[in-house]
């Protein structure tokens, strides 16, 4: 799956590579329009510069330490943490989610689902360094913290991941951390 | 349009505010029993510390809670930003908190 | 662009802890206002509260304790969401705290009848 023929369906964000046209009729006609909530540069080919800008200002990029020098790092696969990363790293950026979430339309600064999770699998990566980064990324004016939780994200992911219980995540390391600076 | 701090006033006043709202719904059930009338609200509030420390706290409660709340919904709805957005929250907040706290006097202290 | 399809009961449950809030928020005033009464002009208070007996009256407060139920029960569930360690079913906790504000919203209106 690469994600590219994303777009509004009947008002819905899929992948149309994958919607059988028999299950999207209504009365015999169709409606496409471009991903919502992004450019539109033409027809239905939309700008996903936006996207990718959040999704590294979210710091959605792999924060390393080691060197080609350095022992390949042992991972525990049956651990908590891996078990949660594993749970978002299926993300193809397809924008689906980010089309689908009316906080992204309303909040432009809103770093948007797919960044936020992308943030979280790293944040459970015992390979990245990068934690106190992607907290402090995540709980700006666009961050983690604008999420109202309708789940529109997780209810249209076509690849069934949660982007919405990666954020209550986001929310729950970043609050634990405001607790232990008060102590 | 929120931060850290701000979510985390909004919650922490959301969690303080449960169980008096528990109190309130409580206090209602029972008070509007035979009918309500200012006597019987007065005669139980009146010189109350206990009853203005409750609404007290509730008033600056809900002052924080609402004022953050009404802040994402101006914009997200109204597109309000930057100045504007913070002087709008810092008045409802203001606004709830003088016309509850002189709403909790009347009742207790007055 | 055609509105995007939002009936899933989630987003349901967003609406209502924003509509139940916005209300509060605005209603707030009101009642704090007519309870300074009591300071001002005590008789005033209580032909407010005399108004209460109408039945228009009983309705709209059962839509207030509804709405306020509503935002507790929901706001406790987003706070079990975020904060506490187990993923429970979503759905199933946003019907029950629906279910259980509608229930303490009806046991006022009994009460107030």
């Amino acid at each position: 799956m690469c994600g590219s023929c994303a777009m509004m369906v009947n008002g819905v964000p899929r992948w149309t590579c994958r919607t059988h046209m028999s299950k999207v009729l209504v009365n015999n006609a169709v409606m496409i329009e471009p991903l919502r909530n992004l450019p539109v540069i033409k027809d239905l080919v939309v700008d996903m510069d936006p996207f990718f800008d959040k999704w590294v200002a979210a710091e959605g990029v792999h924060h390393g330490a080691l060197s080609r020098e350095d022992p390949i790092a042992s991972i525990d696969t049956s651990s908590d943490s891996r078990t949660q990363a594993n749970a978002g790293i299926e993300c193809i950026n397809c924008s689906v989610c980010y089309s689908a979430c009316d906080t992204v339309t309303a909040n432009e600064d809103y770093l948007g689902p797919a960044a936020l999770q992308r943030a979280w699998t790293l944040l459970n990566d015992v390979k990245d360094e990068g934690r106190k980064t992607i907290l402090d990324a995540v709980s700006g004016s666009g961050g983690c913290h604008n999420c109202h939780s309708m789940g529109s994200c997780t209810v249209y992911c076509p690849n069934e991941l949660d982007p919405m219980s990666a954020i209550a995540g986001l929310k729950r390391e970043t609050a634990k951390r405001f607790f232990a600076r008060r102590k | 349009m929120l931060n850290l701090p701000l979510y985390m006033a909004q919650r922490i006043t959301a969690l303080l505010m449960a169980p008096l709202v528990v109190g309130h719904l409580a206090v209602m059930i029972y008070a509007i029993q035979g009918g309500l009338d200012s006597a019987e609200i007065l005669g139980r509030t009146q010189g109350s510390l206990v009853w203005f420390l409750f609404y007290g706290t509730f008033v600056i409660a809900v002052s924080i809670h609402g004022a953050i709340g009404l802040r994402s919904v101006a914009h997200e709805w109204s597109g309000l930003k930057g100045t504007l957005l913070e002087l709008f929250m810092w008045l409802v907040g203001l606004a709830l908190f003088l016309l509850g706290a002189r709403a909790v006097w009347a009742v207790t202290y007055a | 662009m055609k509105a995007p399809a939002r009936s899933h009961p989630l987003w349901f449950a967003y609406m209502l802890h924003r509509v139940s809030g916005v209300t509060l928020a605005l209603f707030l005033p009101l009642h704090f206002w007519i309870l300074s009464l009591a300071m001002t002009e005590p008789l005033r208070l209580d032909g407010f509260l005399l108004l209460t007996e109408a039945g228009a009256i009983k309705l709209a407060e059962f839509g207030l304790v509804f709405l306020l139920a509503v935002h507790l029960f929901g706001g406790l569930r987003l706070m079990a969401m975020e904060w506490l360690p187990w993923s429970a079913s979503q759905k199933t906790l946003a019907a029950g705290a629906t279910a259980l504000s509608l229930l303490i919203a009806g046991l006022f209106l009994l009460r107030a009848i």
